[in-house]
């Protein structure tokens, strides 16, 4: 019999997450969404002309689970969407490091691809993270770009 | 009965204070919490006079204008980094 399942699960954690144990995550007990659509973001070696030695990221616990929330609950007024998952990590992190996983399972290709990306541009600008950067010349606080605004202000 | 009010990532640091608690009889909205506090001296001047600055009141976003009572928990954030 086909089911049908529409899960959220919002991960805020200091630990690394397996790719492929979110995949089955999304995939268990779900026969009728056909499409699968990941994302995974790691950890860079340049910035802004810079080579990047680690990451620091701090959060808002609380309000950042509260705000993922929101955001697939956003997602899923706009889209037919079926299991969604979203990690955030925190805390001190390496190069090549995964950061963020957003997964999001539907019936069609389209509506996969566009939730999952309304998903990340949302939480690149509303989501309580901030990062701090160890570089050659030393830490800073990252700057918001505006090009994430903009990305965010299309949808 | 007070207002909890927080700091975080650069603001956090450049305070070298994360949390303190306010008389809630002595504000009413997130500008008079901003206004009271930046009579604390020059980095609290610094970090208020940011045009950046972001506000939430119990894990939601805010304006200045937000009138805050007791037992709400404000925080003080520059714009979000992460993902």
């Amino acid at each position: 019999m086909a089911q049908t399942t529409n899960h959220t699960s919002i991960k805020v954690q200091i630990e690394d997450f397996d790719f492929s144990k979110e995949v089955d995550y999304l995939e268990e007990n779900n026969s009728t969404d056909g499409a699968v659509v990941t994302f995974i973001g790691r950890v860079r070696d340049n910035n802004e002309g810079l080579k990047v030695e680690n990451l620091f990221l701090e959060h808002y616990s609380g309000m950042t689970e509260k705000c993922l929330a929101d955001i697939v609950l956003k997602a899923r007024e706009q889209w037919q969407i079926g299991n969604v998952s979203v990690i955030h990590r925190y805390g001190q992190l390496n190069i090549g490091d995964k950061i963020v996983f957003v997964g999001v399972t539907s019936k069609h290709r389209k509506d996969a691809f566009s939730a999952a990306e309304f998903i990340m541009d949302y939480l690149k600008v509303s989501a309580p993270f901030w990062k701090k950067e160890q570089t050659e010349q030393g830490e800073r606080w990252l700057d918001a770009k505006n090009n994430d605004q903009l990305e965010a202000d299309k949808w | 009965m007070t207002i909890k009010v927080l700091f975080f990532a650069a603001f956090k640091e450049q305070l070298n204070c994360e949390q303190l608690e306010l008389d809630a009889a002595n504000v009413n909205t997130i500008a008079e919490i901003q206004e009271l506090l930046s009579t604390r001296g020059e980095a609290w001047q610094k970090v208020f006079a940011t045009t950046s600055i972001l506000s939430a009141v119990n894990h939601t976003m805010v304006d200045s204008d937000y009138a805050v009572k007791s037992g709400d928990e404000v925080a003080f954030f520059p714009p979000v980094t992460g993902g």
